[in-house]
């Protein structure tokens, strides 16, 4: 069996990122295992800009980001296998992978970082009535027929949800000749980034129905038209708000599921809010040595945030690795949520392990405007953030200092709070 | 000159087909849609009922004891995946136990070996998630679960390797006697197939075809029944196929495995004038999750990875109607083949193959080949088997479906064979590429690309399902 000392599943950029600070902590054992026939993952086919502002503080286009870190990866060395699919991970960190040359192989890591991202939430998940022909597609697959392949999935479309994928394609379809008639939304606030709303539909006149949804599919071989309605406040179509578009296509935005099908097999815990897995201040999952980031460990907005999580669980694996990363769990404390955010990452946090700064993310769970967001260390606020608008598209973050920990030896609970004052 | 042409591939014309490719023949099997099942046989319960539900005495009793036996060994002749993990009547109301004491009398009487009744705590012993309000059930062992899919490609693929044509995209509109006593089968493009016999298999339109040749009318009314199918990850929540016992609830709907890992809940019951009316309505999935609460409660619906209808042939007086037309002999019917026709088939298929080689005065085909081996399932190779097949075609090492796991030579393969797959929903319904919890955003344009390369056609000829059902439309700012 193969040996290495950090085996990282995704060559997306939450693996990239991790192999590149791996490498700088100074692990030189390193192998990343990609699905795909190139490393970077579900960036190359986002070939709009606006990725890399926080990183590289210019404007990228989604390969060009890839590159970035791909071109790293190359430069230091690190090996990586493509069209390599990963097909267990065993609770003794065996992961076993697939290929055309190699077969099927087996290798030992002493540690595990998950970086598998996301998959687009499905039409049969969503339970759409209706015909099943051909002209449904959830958006990223659309995207990936428009930007890779240079084909036109479909001339007039209809787009249910507003997840950024669906925004973004409302622009692409249009830019490529399609006309798209309306962007349906189910809930009363967008699943997307404020700017992609402005950029993407405002900017070609696009209408987004919010508290809409599709109610019907037309069409028995190919979609000949959408029937969607206005729904109440428990997300029931209202009879009688019944709008018929006729189309040849229905895009799907409607979330994104962190795809942890081989970390739920090798045991590992997972969070029923974001269907990532749980972790501590590390970035560690249920299972010590296993680490987890990026899309996988809960669906960020900005590549950015993927990245710069992503090289934190790089260095703790490294640290992993060299046994310099405790694990005793007896000061873990847990962290809470309290008036608006539906989670936290990390879900714990050991002081004594934590970095200096450590960033706390999380979503909350409808539009809040003019709130505080206080973090509070037993009953002492620590932080104090005012926010104008939060809404559940876009991730917050709080950023908690070693230092606040100092008054507070025996702490029991980090909460945070979304507050009037 | 055909000695016989079957319309319809859907699992009882394909059944015939199979059986009689058992006797030297000359024969056809015409379908109007791209693909062999691709209309009730597809859309279905995918169980194999024990037989204790048709009525004593009927064709659809002996016809479905008589397939349900014959499936254990059909399963491992034809290689596709079959599973008896038994059924259970669950019955929920102390007065309607008479009900199910008179179920398994029936059963009894039917010949359906097994049977018994057992109590709440036995039943709560086979399925820890049985309602609470379950008093009892009627426990068959007999009862069984398999791919429709892949019974019915398996049955026409081993049609074909014995010597039976397929045409596809062939539409029946007209059938006419000549003097002579053959047939003259016309097709809507205007071609022409001759043929001693023909057998009407054409599923919910098969009142049509029994009319043109018949005064003694039927009428199919479609019946539509909406399914969901539930993820991977509820494996195991139920062991067996639940039924419900009908009664103040109505007819209830089943919660069973699926012999790939996945829960199906289902069917509705809706009498609807389409014959090609497959759409799902809001209406009938909340009907299917609220009913799946009356036999095992918590049912994960919520874990839904594709909801779908189908149309059984409901022939209005509830039976099979079997054998030749006697105002035109040569003329034969395999009509009104709803529930329990998928259990039935193989019996159907032997049967009306006899009948027919009988008529014609056929010989038994002594080169016959009764088996096939089917799409190698990697999935369940070991690892050395595995690696066997990978290094003797890389093609199984490269995964392309990776919900399903499965791999390009197994899509490859689903090309190459006999009656072959030309479509994405024929290369789902033959190794489940797209099945999967994503439902093919992942892989479908992987599938296209091989599809296109091994057919030699572009990406966009290719189709989901036939016909009009392109995924492709044009190129980028090709109106531009």
């Amino acid at each position: 069996m193969e040996n290495y000392n950090i085996v990282i599943i995704g060559g997306g950029p939450a693996g990239l990122a991790a192999a590149v600070a791996a490498y700088d902590a100074g692990e030189r054992s390193i192998l990343i295992l990609e699905r795909d026939s190139q490393l970077g993952g579900i960036l190359n086919q986002c070939i709009h800009n606006g990725f890399g502002l926080h990183t590289f503080k210019e404007e990228l286009t989604g390969p060009e980001y890839a590159k970035r870190y791909a071109d790293q990866v190359v430069e230091r060395n690190i090996e990586y296998r493509l069209n390599t699919m990963v097909m267990d991970i065993s609770k003794d960190k065996v992961v076993t992978a697939m290929n055309r040359t190699d077969g099927m192989f087996d290798i030992q890591a002493k540690a595990v970082i998950l970086a598998m991202g996301c998959r687009e939430r499905s039409r049969g998940a969503l339970n759409i009535p209706g015909y099943r022909p051909a002209g449904i597609y959830s958006a990223g697959t659309a995207q990936r027929l428009v930007n890779i392949e240079g084909y036109m999935p479909g001339r007039k479309v209809v787009i249910l949800g507003s997840g950024d994928i669906g925004l973004i394609m409302a622009r692409r379809m249009t830019l490529e000749g399609a006309e798209v008639q309306v962007v349906a939304e189910l809930m009363p606030y967008s699943g997307g980034l404020k700017r992609n709303i402005v950029q993407c539909l405002n900017d070609f006149n696009i209408p987004l129905k919010l508290s809409h949804t599709v109610v019907d599919i037309e069409g028995k071989e190919r979609v000949t038209g959408i029937t969607i309605a206005e729904v109440d406040s428990r997300n029931k179509p209202i009879p009688g708000t019944e709008e018929h578009y006729e189309c040849d296509t229905l895009l799907l935005s409607c979330g994104l599921l962190p795809e942890n099908e081989l970390s739920r097999n090798a045991g590992v815990e997972i969070s029923r809010i974001t269907n990532g897995p749980t972790v501590n201040e590390s970035l560690e999952t249920s299972i010590p040595g296993v680490f987890a980031a990026g899309n996988v460990l809960h669906v960020h907005d900005l590549v950015d945030f993927v990245s710069e999580e992503a090289a934190a669980a790089g260095r703790n694996a490294v640290a992993f690795v060299n046994g310099e990363l405790a694990q005793d769990t007896e000061g873990e404390i847990a962290l809470t949520v309290e008036g608006g955010p539906r989670y936290t990452v990390p879900s714990t946090i050991d002081p004594k392990k934590m970095t200096d700064q450590l960033t706390v993310r999380f979503r909350v769970g409808s539009v809040m405007k003019n709130k505080w967001v206080n973090v509070y260390i037993d009953d002492e606020k620590v932080i104090r953030k005012k926010r104008q608008v939060m809404a559940p598209g876009e991730m917050e973050e709080v950023v908690l200092k070693k230092s606040m920990f100092e008054n507070h030896a025996d702490a029991k609970r980090i909460s945070i709070r979304v507050e009037e004052a | 000159m055909y000695d016989v042409v079957i319309i319809g591939a859907g699992v009882t014309g394909c059944a015939i087909a199979r059986y009689l490719s058992r006797y030297q023949v000359n024969a056809c099997v015409i379908e109007k849609d791209e693909d062999v099942c691709t209309g009730t046989s597809k859309a279905n319960s995918a169980i194999v009922h024990a037989g204790f539900d048709a009525a004593n005495g009927s064709l659809m009793a002996k016809f479905n004891v008589k397939g349900s036996e014959m499936m254990p060994a059909l399963s491992k002749e034809l290689d596709f995946p079959y599973d008896m993990c038994g059924s259970l009547v669950v019955c929920v109301a102390e007065e309607e136990l008479p009900k199910l004491q008179a179920l398994y009398e029936n059963g009894v009487k039917n010949g359906v070996k097994g049977l018994e009744i057992v109590d709440r705590a036995k039943l709560l012993e086979m399925e820890p998630n049985i309602s609470d309000a379950a008093v009892a059930a009627l426990w068959a062992p007999t009862g069984a679960i398999v791919c429709p899919f892949n019974l019915t490609i398996a049955l026409a693929e081993n049609a074909a390797v014995n010597g039976v044509e397929f045409k596809f995209n062939t539409e029946v509109a007209n059938i006419e006697k000549q003097a002579d006593g053959t047939f003259k089968v016309i097709a809507k493009d205007g071609t022409v197939i001759e043929s001693k016999a023909v057998v009407n298999a054409a599923g919910v339109y098969s009142d049509v075809f029994h009319n043109m040749m018949s005064e003694k009318k039927i009428q199919i009314v479609p019946r539509k029944g909406e399914y969901l199918l539930l993820d991977h990850n509820t494996d195991g929540f139920v062991k067996h196929t639940v039924f419900q016992l009908p009664g103040k609830y109505g007819k209830g709907v089943l919660v069973s495995p699926t012999v790939h890992r996945n829960t199906i809940v289902g069917p509705t019951a809706t009498d609807i004038d389409d014959p090609e009316g497959t759409n799902t309505t809001a209406e009938g999935l909340q009907e299917v999750i609220e009913k799946s609460a009356i036999a095992v409660k918590d049912v994960p619906t919520r874990q839904t990875i594709t909801s779908f209808a189908g149309l059984r042939a409901h022939e209005v007086s509830h039976e099979f109607v079997l054998g030749e037309v006697a105002e035109n002999p040569g003329y034969f019917d395999a009509a009104g083949i709803e529930s329990p026709g998928l259990s039935s088939s193989p019996a159907i298929g032997e049967y009306m193959s006899d009948l027919i080689a009988e008529k014609l005065g056929l010989e038994k085909d002594p080169t016959f080949v009764g088996v096939r081996k089917g799409i190698v399932k990697a999935e369940e190779l070991s690892k050395e088997e595995r690696n066997e097949l990978i290094k003797a075609n890389p093609a199984y090492g490269q995964i392309i479906c990776r919900c399903e796991s499965i791999s390009e030579g197994e899509i490859i393969d689903a090309i190459r064979r006999p009656v072959g797959a030309k479509s994405l929903d024929g290369i789902k319904r033959r190794v489940r590429a797209g099945m999967g919890r994503c439902q093919a955003g992942f892989c479908s344009p992987r599938v296209i690309e091989i599809l296109a390369r091994e057919l030699g056609v572009e990406q966009s000829e290719i189709t989901k399902s036939g016909g009009d059902s392109k995924i492709i439309v044009g190129v980028v700012k090709d109106r531009i």
